[in-house]
């Protein structure tokens, strides 16, 4: 425990004293800034169109009207930006031949993975942790309902947390930050629309290619509906890819 | 202390060790010398339990590296040829992180890292970030991190390569100051190097062991004696007891082809040699001077010109 935060405290200063982390958060707050304005403008015009009507008007729902599609903006710009959070983790250490350092003293790989993924970890909550700061209007204007906001908030935490997982395998696999990026990037696209190809796919890969599309699983999260099937896909994914960075590690060393 | 037997590695086909033995005993410094590509940096990187050996053993204060790395690596400081830096750190933030992935207990960590920066002459550059500061003291963190955890066994793989010549005999009196508790095996292409800062040799060419031993005894076993190697078409293994009859030679053997002419020095048997190889029609291909002192040797292991 102590090793992991040693390198975890190691990663997150590095994060905070290179510009990458301030210009991940900064890009990801301006354009979630941009997607929030006008979600709420396209509601609140929504509302003055519907007030002559009681029904309607009752219809109204902010948590589905803004919330909504704001997570899902939330989720495609993570995607975007977690490919550049984590293209360093590994790729630089071996570029820079450091991993000499860290290989030779006395702590596991499996120690340095998790370190290295719990930084990227801690710049992913500062980033959701920051958006917070819009709901606050929402909830001095509004009355939205909490517990689905938390709810999308812990699907896009478990979405970013995979994200990381993959990132770090790409970056453990070549010493180029670019080439570990754009394969993050290529990875994580192909699995968000993994369930485009569920609709022409019949039986059993129907189900399958949905299962294993994120989409299909953040879609439960940000209508509020929490699912045992969905933490379940989430915490396999990290699994798979802090496994997978440990293999190819280790092999890396054999051959 | 430090233990090397049969080792071998392997990356690929290319051989990049080939069944290696050496032993470094306690408290002294030994050098590791070969030209480049020769297996020094693979033998480094297997005894400090950063690559795996294809075959053999190699141990570090009796613990295996491959059973028990992590004993090996606590014990161990080691200084690889590209010194391991992170340059948006500074020196004191750099040996602290060090400090503590080197497992040293947070109470002693403060001391450890005062003491590494005091031993290797940090103290004026010990706020500056790494990228700012030049080679020579780049160097110095490097070796100031092998030695934060107070290892037994130092590993130093170039320490001195790309310094300018000041730096260099200043490097050297550190690695030879740090001698008496600490075993130190260093490596490298330059032979003054050895013959000064080390008390014995291992060199290698080509993942070959050439020679190995304490200068003293390597220089003793040249000292007294003058040798050729002389090759003939009619190498029979009755010539061999033709040669021993000159007067003057020592001793006379027969490796692969080869005849192997000893005698001691100042008494210049090759006239005779050559006298017997007409007479008795032989048929001379070659005859060459014998390595008869380490830089000899190494020469010939640089220039190519040496079997085992």
């Amino acid at each position: 425990m102590k090793n992991i935060w040693a390198i975890c405290k190691k990663e997150v200063k590095a994060y905070f004293t290179s510009p990458i982390a301030y210009v991940v958060i900064t890009v990801f707050l301006v354009l979630i800034g941009f997607f929030f304005y006008s979600l709420v403008w396209w509601f609140n015009s929504q509302s003055l169109q519907m007030a002559q009507n009681q029904y309607y008007y009752q219809q109204l729902n902010i948590n589905q009207m803004v919330y909504s599609p704001l997570f899902h903006n939330m989720s495609i710009i993570l995607l975007l930006m977690i490919p550049l959070l984590t293209m360093r983790l590994f790729s630089e250490e071996k570029k820079r031949q450091t991993d000499e350092l860290l290989f030779t003293s006395p702590i596991s790989v499996n120690q340095i993975i998790l370190g290295k993924y719990f930084a990227s970890l801690f710049v992913l909550l500062v980033m959701l942790f920051l958006t917070g700061i819009l709901s606050i209007f929402v909830f001095a204007y509004g009355n939205p309902e909490p517990a689905p906001i938390l709810n999308g908030y812990l699907g896009l935490f478990l979405v970013g947390a995979a994200f990381i997982s993959i990132g770090i395998f790409f970056s453990s696999l070549t010493e180029n930050q670019i080439v570990s990026a754009i394969l993050t990037f290529g990875a994580l696209l192909l699995f968000w629309i993994l369930n485009w190809a569920s609709y022409s796919a019949g039986g059993m890969w129907k189900s399958v290619l949905n299962y294993l599309s994120f989409f299909q699983h953040f879609d439960d999260m940000t209508r509020g509906i929490l699912d045992t099937t969905d933490l379940v896909y989430y915490l396999s994914f990290i699994f798979l890819g802090l496994f997978l960075t440990h293999s190819v590690i280790q092999s890396r060393r054999w051959r | 202390m430090i233990e090397v037997e049969n080792l071998t590695k392997k990356y690929g086909d290319l051989v990049a060790v080939k069944n290696l033995n050496f032993k470094v005993e306690k408290g002294k410094i030994w050098g590791l010398l070969g030209p480049n590509a020769a297996g020094k940096t693979t033998t480094m990187r297997i005894l400090t339990g950063y690559l795996p050996a294809t075959d053999g053993k190699a141990s570090v204060a009796d613990y295996d590296v491959f059973e028990k790395p992590n004993d090996v690596k606590k014990i161990t400081g080691y200084l690889p040829e590209n010194v391991p830096l992170y340059p948006e750190m500074t020196v004191h933030s750099y040996l602290n992180f060090v400090s503590e992935i080197k497992q040293i207990p947070a109470s002693q960590r403060k001391e450890a890292v005062e003491k590494s920066v005091a031993i290797s002459g940090l103290e004026t550059v010990r706020g500056r970030l790494i990228k700012n500061i030049s080679r020579g003291f780049k160097q110095r963190v490097g070796i100031a991190q092998a030695l934060i955890h107070d290892p037994q066994v130092l590993v130093l793989d170039e320490p001195t390569i790309g310094l300018d010549p000041a730096q260099i005999i200043e490097i050297r009196r550190l690695i030879k100051s740090l001698k008496g508790e600490r075993t130190i095996l260093l490596s490298t292409h330059i032979l003054a190097e050895v013959t000064q800062t080390c008390d014995g040799v291992v060199i290698i060419n080509e993942g070959n062991l050439m020679a190995s031993g304490s200068l003293e005894e390597l220089t003793a076993s040249f000292k007294e004696k003058e040798g050729v190697v002389i090759k003939l078409k009619k190498g029979e293994k009755s010539i061999l007891s033709l040669l021993k009859k000159i007067h003057g030679v020592d001793e006379v053997s027969l490796v692969d082809d080869e005849f192997k002419i000893e005698w001691t020095k100042g008494k210049d048997v090759r006239d005779e040699i050559t006298k017997l190889v007409v007479d008795k029609e032989l048929g001379l291909i070659e005859m060459r001077p014998l390595a008869m002192n380490i830089e000899d040797l190494y020469l010939k292991v640089i220039s190519g010109g040496v079997e085992q």
